[in-house]
């Protein structure tokens, strides 16, 4: 689920800063005392800025897909996404009848959006439909931990997972929202895409693909999220910030979000608008090349590793660039995520120690290097900054995300600043595990780190978990086998008509929104 | 008349297929279309199930003939990304390319002719300059910062258009301007040059010696000489804008062809970029086409050449 910017970045947004900035200053200096419409129809208009590509979940990737699938659907769990605490949504209860079989009560009374009756059926064919390799989901490893769903009679469903997996309820409650079976076999994917039915606290009334979509209150919502209150979601596709803020000025729309910082400073000072801040779950992470994937290099010495983490001024790019709720971060996780722990070695910033290392390591006058990235060029850029002033000379290779994964995958682009947004996901398996179990961007390849990391992927008890993630997070800090940044932050603005309140996992919930 | 035709039919055949070869190549060797597909969060066993379903691990050669086969059937595909058929994406997103490019290449003509042949009647008055900084500032002026101060004006301002979109004919009006303001320029320039050159032959001013209206001898006369390369270069324009107006399909939400071309690139959407590139390079044929058979018309030397 890319987030801002990402691989398919629009045109537009790569073209002079200058600029742009400067137009919106424009925008911002002409426009007040504007009214606006939106409270009297009782329809928040909205944008996304992702063509998306399908409003099935299963056949997308996209954080807007993800925000369609909360509202469409229900999982059979629910995390509170205030507390993180699980509950019942679809479900009633479950039990753990094994470390490899989880069972659920399900709820009795709910329907669909088109008055199909909701039990075990539509559970075991969606979770059937999913796991099958031959129906291409476009993101396999949400559901390939799962073997099989067996139904034990109409509201009792078991699934049977492929190996212990402690995880399997932030999946559910994230990533596997169950469809209604008798629609879905008729209609497939293709269907499901073009008028979507769920559970969920809203149904879609219209949509064109890619570009618009209109959500209508479902009256027979019966779960645990909010009822909603807003009749309409209207939401079109703007693929340029720059249009949604004219649209939000003109009135056309109430709401937007991922608006960059020096804009959304720019709107504080405007009346008629909310300006709110809240983390995300994405982190930043300078890699390194320990293994010598690429072949000899200075990152297989770990005082040069370290020196990279004692020479950058994290605090400082935080403070000047990302602002808002980011955060400097130690460990190689979300600080949120089960599992995650700031005990770890923390690398202030020191630039001397960072020089002494160097010299330590047979580099005195330190070298040069090339330096890989794909999002956030000035972030990138400020790095290289503090880097040369230790002595690292970085040469930037700004690529495409998927050009970057490739080089990655062959063992090549090993020094680099990435991101990593664990898919919302409040487990730390959805990142450390994924980057230091000996795959294709594992630059680290230390069979101790990747171990302990498996003990914790496929234990069902919290304590040994905890336990062997730690020893994986201390070690990795240790070895400086990543510099982890910073997390980063997304600003949301709205009309004072709504009022909303953002939550750190960056799924825009309109069914918590209510008018003012 | 008819070989020559055929020639230059066989010849846009395989530019076309030479501008498909090359762009599957570049697609393919701009970074794995799996990792596209995947997005930014896949995992590297999502990376290699997506490899083996959609066969990126066959020869390139291989999956360039599975591709060429299917469309020389009439088949596109399935677009990867919205797992629609190409042929209707492309056919939904066409039709505000074209009403856009037509609108553009409408509003160039009917304002850069004139102006054009205002400027060459009286080179270096006030017209002349007022036309010369048109047209300078057009070439000079981004399209994303002109479309951004117009929708400042007449959107947030005057609250007189909707600053994006395609629902009504209201929301084509900025665009149109945008875009046929780019293409204004060289058609004003060119129009200036060929009248100045033609207005000063000796037929001009036996037309007007023999006591014909001057009306007449701008228009009948001199602009019918004067338009020839002006026809020609506005068949590039259109084909530029209807592959081209990535920029003002971005800025005002359009979702046309181009937009769609320059995402799907990103997206290494490869069955709807290769349909995209085969339509565009078609675009560019007919048009060239159209413009030699106007061009014939307005000048019989080139019908007997």
């Amino acid at each position: 689920m890319s987030t801002e910017g990402s691989a398919s970045k629009p045109i537009v947004n790569e073209m002079k800063p200058f600029l742009r900035a400067s137009a919106f200053a424009l925008v911002t200096a002409l426009s007040c005392g504007q009214a606006f419409a939106g409270k009297a129809d009782d329809t928040v208009h909205t944008a996304f800025t992702k063509e998306l590509e399908s409003v099935d979940f299963y056949y997308q990737s996209a954080r807007e897909g993800t925000i369609l699938s909360r509202h469409i659907w229900d999982g059979l769990v629910y995390r509170d996404p205030k507390t993180g605490e699980y509950s019942g949504n679809l479900a009633e209860s479950w039990t753990w009848v094994d470390d490899m079989t989880l069972e659920f009560k399900l709820r009795e009374g709910i329907t669909f959006h088109n008055g199909e009756p909701f039990d075990a059926d539509d559970v075991v064919h969606t979770i059937t439909f999913i796991t099958d390799p031959e129906n291409k989901v476009v993101t396999p490893s949400y559901s390939n931990w799962m073997k099989s769903a067996e139904k034990i009679d109409q509201y009792t469903v078991r699934i049977h997972t492929e190996r212990p997996f402690p995880a399997a309820l932030e999946y559910l409650s994230s990533l596997i929202p169950i469809y209604p079976n008798e629609y879905y076999a008729e209609g497939g994917p293709t269907a499901m895409g073009l008028k979507p039915v769920g559970t969920g606290p809203y149904m879609v009334e219209s949509l064109e693909p890619g570009k618009h979509y209109v959500l209508k209150k479902f009256d027979g919502y019966k779960g645990p999220k909010t009822k909603a209150e807003i009749g309409t979601i209207d939401i079109r596709t703007i693929p340029d910030i720059n249009t949604q803020m004219a649209e939000l000025l003109s009135g056309g729309i109430d709401f937007v979000w991922g608006v960059p910082t020096d804009q959304a400073e720019q709107l504080t000072t405007m009346d008629q608008f909310v300006v709110a801040n809240e983390a995300t779950m994405r982190i930043g992470y300078i890699t390194m090349d320990a293994a010598a994937r690429g072949g000899e290099n200075p990152f297989t010495k770990k005082e040069v590793r370290q020196a990279v983490g004692y020479a950058i001024d994290r605090q400082a790019i935080v403070d000047n660039l990302l602002k808002g709720s980011s955060e400097v971060v130690h460990a190689a996780c979300y600080p949120t995520q089960f599992g995650c722990t700031d005990d770890v070695m923390k690398y202030e910033y020191n630039p001397e120690k960072a020089k002494e290392l160097l010299a330590a390591a047979g580099y005195p006058n330190g070298f040069e290097t090339e330096f890989y990235a794909y999002r956030n060029r000035p972030y990138a850029e400020a790095m290289m900054a503090y880097l040369a002033d230790v002595g690292i000379k970085a040469n930037l290779n700004y690529l495409k995300y998927s050009a970057l994964r490739d080089l990655q995958k062959n063992g090549g682009g090993g020094f680099g600043f990435l991101t990593w947004g664990s898919n919302s996901l409040g487990d730390m398996s959805a990142i450390t595990s994924l980057f230091f179990e000996m795959g294709d961007q594992d630059f680290a390849r230390d069979e101790e780190v990747s171990n302990w990391l498996k003990e914790g992927d496929t234990s069902v008890k919290d304590e040994v978990r905890l336990e062997a993630y730690g020893k994986a997070l201390k070690k990795i800090a240790e070895e400086a086998y990543w510099i982890p940044t910073f997390s980063y932050n997304a600003n949301y603005v709205f009309t004072k008509e709504v009022d909303y309140k953002p939550t750190p996992d960056e799924i825009v919930r309109f069914f918590d929104m209510k008018w003012n | 008349m008819l070989a020559f035709t055929l020639k230059r039919l066989g010849l846009a055949v395989l530019v076309t297929l030479t501008v498909s070869v090359i762009s599957f190549s570049l697609l393919h060797l701009s970074g794995n279309p799996a990792a596209a597909l995947a997005g930014e969060n896949a995992t590297p066993a999502d990376l290699e199930a997506i490899t083996r379903q959609y066969g990126f691990d066959r020869p390139l050669p291989v999956q360039y003939a599975d591709w060429l086969w299917n469309a020389l059937h009439g088949d596109f595909g399935q677009s990867y990304y919205f797992k629609l058929p190409v042929s209707s994406l492309i056919a939904d997103r066409l039709s505000v390319t074209m009403t856009l490019g037509v609108c553009a290449i409408c509003f160039a003509l009917f304002t850069a002719v004139p102006l054009g042949v205002a400027a060459a009647v009286r080179p270096n008055s006030i017209i002349d300059r007022t036309a010369l900084f048109l047209s300078v500032a057009g070439q000079a002026m981004p399209s994303f910062w002109f479309g951004l101060v117009l929708i400042v004006l007449f959107s947030i301002k005057m609250r007189l258009l909707p600053p994006s979109g395609s629902a009504s004919w209201q929301h084509f009006i900025m665009p149109t301007i945008v875009l046929g303001y780019y293409a204004m320029p060289a058609i004003m320039r060119l129009t200036r040059a060929g009248m100045m050159e033609v207005l000063n032959a000796d037929y001009i001013r036996t037309a007007h010696a023999k006591g014909a209206g001057a009306g007449r001898v701008l228009f009948k006369h001199a602009l019918r000489n004067a338009i020839v390369p002006v026809v020609s270069l506005a068949a590039v324009q259109m084909g530029f804008m209807l592959g081209g107006s990535i920029v003002v399909e971005a800025i005002f939400a359009l979702h046309g062809a181009g937009y769609l071309a320059w995402e799907s690139i990103s997206r290494h959407d490869l069955p709807t970029v290769q349909a995209l590139i085969l339509i565009f390079s078609c675009f560019y044929i007919v048009f060239t086409f159209l413009s030699d058979l106007a061009n014939a018309w307005l000048d019989p030397r080139i019908r007997v050449g």
